[in-house]
């Protein structure tokens, strides 16, 4: 049996209020206010489509064994590397194994159920064992469109193989068309679109509907035998009239998440199957369909193994674990839709030199330090001789994985004399539980509420932007964790 | 094999030292000039008799380029050896200790020490963001920090382990710097010469957390020098009520701070193993009873805070309760920052330990005016170089000849 065997979810803490959006430039496009309701999430200023595919990856590959994957795809239109294969950064932080396929698949918003069927198609043919389909997107747009409004950020996650499967893979069928609803020209920052009723009618009410009966026939199903029908639609509307016109109830669709979080571009369908995995229950049918210049459709059958899977933070973690902001400006600026001024200090050098980077490719980009044998002491970074005093053993360390290592705060600041696009710049020294520490930068939290003794979790983001060169650098970042009651207490608003 | 260590070994002939401060009019080749020539008329000598030199030089980005040949030039010294040192804030010091052991080890007999800094040619206040000038590899991973904020990592591990409430820290933090202030406000070379009172400091807008503007110490342009020889030496060229050498001790962090699981964070290792090899190394036993002034790397007030301790002057988290009994004010029992320390005087970093060394030879021979102190027995002076949790501290200690 071939299928789905895990499913990770990522979605920004951050939320951006709609309203603030409309309230900032209603006086410039006052139409704005048709779609301001609701929250979109979005990318802290560290986050982009790679990092967030990594953290959901880690989601996805919660209680699952990483070193039986044997290729890992990457889907999104928005990687930060035009030619430097983002999948093997992916794989990369994640330490999963060198002797694996690796692929970015990209240019459409299909991506992601694209990447999925060939990942499904892989396995079922025998060529691969397990494949890790990872799929994100951070669209940027102009300030104050609907686009805008509509998209959000976020990622997710799905572990293809043929053992424990969870949702069995039923089959797949896609349309493929030539429609410009939208592009983006290989030199450009932003898409252009097209009139929407054209995009609504003679796209999503056509490619949708061709894919979803197209599998049916193919299958030999009817829209009764579906449980849950997911795909994306910008338009909250025609998303449900499409749905009814293939026959689907209310209760049968899958809600486009507009209200919590905006669409995720590439990723969005495959966010949407995870929140449908995570609510479903052994004999569910689930039809899953991407919409971009066509549209694929694929079909699962859930399996009894769901209700065994390892528990993960999951879509409703991801979902909840949120902060919601109306400061349209630092949503502006951490896009770097605006550019304030960052002053003198802001100049230094950037570059980064690639001998070094490959070198310590796993300290810098997997987080893995060492243990020794000697003396057991775990530390970071893995060096020659041990830095435990009593031992200083040489080379006497294994590699050691810290990402997922509880740790807490020995001391830290929030520094407003350093560079920072969203000072202060919170930083300090994590002590990681077993053994290992090192001084890391802090990111989504507020100084105010760093304190000695938090507990935090690791996370892979961006460390710098070298816009000079056009490159990103990326380590790890420590997330202090707040207790439940006071984040509740905190009211989880952030300016 | 026996070291005897430097005690008594080497005597300074003469100092030099520049005023302090935004030294707009001048680059580090005349500030370097302005210090010596007050050291060699101070040791009575002319450049043909220095035999070779040590430069300090730390920010060569923003300086004078690496390398100890702008020194040579700018002095016009004869084709003499010249070293160059970096170590970070030990940086001054490490070239003191470099003339130090050249005269000691017999191969010279009289030696040059300069430190210099010409900071204020960034463009913004504070140190120079290195960027990925910082290394290779460290850049890539070492957080984007400033120094206050770094050092601000000891104040909040300091608050919690100790269990000290915010204001009881931030009120000890603020009379260090306001006893600085009123030290330097009596210092015609210091970069900041005016009182600040207490209520000042404490409403002062935050740099980086806990620490806030006057917290954090001037970022200075400034040379200071140093001539050195044999105290036979000098006592032949007629030098009178010497100040000589009873210490020079290094210690550079191993990584246990930083990677390692006991260090708590509220402390410099570095300091409290390097104290304890100067006091033996000086023969003292009892530093609270015998040191009679400090010139600590105060670079924060918080540094100075926990350096107190690091020397085993004041107990494990007890310095903050010194602090406020005045022990180390002016009329204290040991005087700290008698010339301003860092906060006032000033911080041209690769001057900044020989700028502490100049105050104590003017204390020890019964020159230093309006801020003597009376009859001063060692002093000693300390730098701090790097981060809490790797760093190199430098410490000397200076007393009256035998």
């Amino acid at each position: 049996m071939t299928g789905i065997t895990a499913y990770g979810a990522y979605i920004p803490r951050l939320r951006l209020s709609r309203l603030a959006i409309y309230q900032a430039m209603g006086w410039f496009a006052p139409a704005l206010i048709m779609v301001a309701q609701g929250e979109r999430s979005m990318c802290n200023f560290d986050e982009d489509s790679l990092t967030m595919a990594v953290a959901a990856a880690r989601d996805c590959l919660t209680g699952m064994d990483k070193r039986a994957v044997d290729a890992a795809y990457l889907c999104s239109t928005t990687l930060p590397f035009a030619d430097r294969q983002n999948a093997g950064v992916m794989t990369t932080a994640l330490n999963l194994r060198d002797d694996i396929l690796t692929a970015d698949i990209t240019s459409s918003q299909r991506a992601g159920t694209t990447g999925l069927i060939a990942a499904l198609d892989a396995v079922r043919a025998g060529s691969r064992k397990q494949v890790l389909l990872t799929a994100t997107d951070k669209r940027l747009t102009k300030p104050a469109y609907f686009y805008e409004m509509w998209f959000g950020d976020g990622a997710a996650s799905l572990l293809v193989g043929d053992e424990d499967v969870i949702a069995e893979f039923l089959g797949s069928y896609s349309v493929t068309h030539d429609f410009v609803d939208h592009y983006r020209g290989a030199d450009r920052h932003y898409d252009y679109m097209w009139e929407e009723r054209w995009v609504r009618e003679e796209g999503y009410a056509k490619f949708i509907p061709q894919a979803v009966q197209g599998l049916l026939k193919k299958l030999d199903l009817t829209m009764k035998d579906v449980g849950k029908l997911v795909f994306p639609c910008l338009f909250k509307a025609e998303h449900r009239t499409i749905a009814k016109g293939l026959g689907a109830s209310p209760g049968q669709l899958m809600d486009n998440m507009h209200d919590v979080c905006g669409e995720t571009g590439a990723a969005h369908p495959l966010l949407m199957l995870t929140a449908v995995l995570e609510a479903a229950k052994p004999g569910d049918l689930v039809v899953v369909a991407g919409f971009g210049q066509g549209c694929d459709a694929l079909a699962f059958r859930v399996t009894e193994n769901i209700t065994k899977l390892p528990p993960r933070r999951g879509f409703q973690g991801a979902l909840a674990d949120k902060r919601t902001t109306d400061n349209y400006m630092k949503f502006l600026k951490f896009r770097d839709l605006i550019q304030p001024e960052m002053g003198i200090r802001a100049e230094a050098p950037t570059q980064t030199a690639m001998t070094a980077l490959w070198r310590n490719r796993r300290m810098l980009t997997g987080l893995v330090g060492g243990k020794c044998r000697s003396c057991g002491t775990p530390q970071f970074p893995k060096q020659d001789y041990c830095v435990n005093p009593a031992c200083c053993a040489h080379q006497s360390q294994d590699d050691y994985e810290f990402a997922d290592v509880p740790a807490q705060i020995l001391s830290f600041t929030g520094d407003l004399l350093a560079v920072s696009v969203d000072p202060p710049a919170v930083y300090g020294t994590v002590q990681f539980t077993g053994g290992g520490r090192f001084l890391a930068d802090f990111t989504d939290c507020d100084a105010q509420e760093v304190r000695v003794g938090l507990p935090v979790k690791m996370a892979f983001r961006r460390r710098f932007t070298d816009s000079e060169r056009g490159f990103a650098g990326y380590f790890w970042k420590a997330i202090p964790q707040q207790p439940a009651s006071e984040e509740a207490a905190a009211g989880k608003e952030v300016k | 094999m026996m070291a005897t260590g430097i005690k008594d070994k080497v005597a300074i002939l003469g100092m030099g030292c520049t005023r302090f401060g935004e030294r707009w009019d001048v680059g580090a080749e005349e500030l370097m000039v302005e210090a010596f020539q007050e050291c060699l008329a101070d040791a009575g000598l002319e450049r043909k008799d220095i035999q070779a030199a040590w430069l300090g030089h730390c920010l060569e980005e923003v300086g004078m380029g690496k390398c100890a040949a702008p020194m040579g030039v700018a002095l016009r010294l004869p084709h003499i050896g010249i070293t160059r040192v970096e170590n970070y804030c030990a940086t001054g010091t490490e070239a003191f200790r470099g003339a130090v052991y050249g005269v000691a080890s017999g191969a010279y007999d009289i030696c040059l020490a300069m430190g210099v800094e010409k900071l204020k040619d960034t463009g913004y206040g504070g140190l120079p963001n290195p960027g990925s000038g910082f290394g290779s590899l460290t850049w890539q991973w070492f957080p984007n920090a400033s120094a206050p904020g770094l050092f601000a990592q000891i104040a909040t591990a300091y608050a919690a382990n100790y269990g000290i409430a915010d204001k009881d820290l931030k009120r000890a933090l603020a009379h260090i710097s306001a006893k600085s202030h009123a030290n330097g406000a009596l210092n015609p070379k210091a970069h900041l010469r005016r009182p600040v009172t207490i209520d000042q400091i404490l409403a002062s807008p935050i740099i980086a957390y806990p620490l806030g503007l006057f917290d954090c110490c001037g970022v200075s342009d400034g040379a200071a020098c140093a001539i050195v020889t044999t105290p036979e030496i000098a006592r032949q060229l007629g030098k009178k009520d010497l100040v000589s050498v009873k210490a020079i001790q290094l210690s550079v962090s191993s990584g246990y701070e930083g990677a390692f699981n006991e260090w708590q964070g509220d402390n410099f290792y570095t300091a409290g193993k390097c104290s304890l090899a100067a006091y033996k190394e000086a023969g003292i036993i009892n530093p609270r009873e015998e040191i009679s002034m400090l010139e600590l790397h105060d670079c924060f007030s918080i540094t100075e805070l926990v350096t107190y301790e690091d020397l085993h002057i004041s107990e494990r988290g007890n310095a903050w309760r010194d602090v406020l009994d005045g022990f180390y004010d002016r009329d204290g029992k040991i005087p700290a920052q008698i010339d301003g320390g860092l906060k006032c005087f000033g911080h041209p970093i690769g001057a900044s330990g020989l700028r502490m060394i100049y105050e104590m030879y003017l204390q020890l021979s019964g020159r230093a005016g309006e801020r003597q102190l009376a009859n001063p027995r060692y002093g000693l002076t300390h730098n701090l170089g790097g981060f809490p949790h790797q760093n190199v501290c430098a410490i000397t200690i200076l007393g009256g000849d035998k």
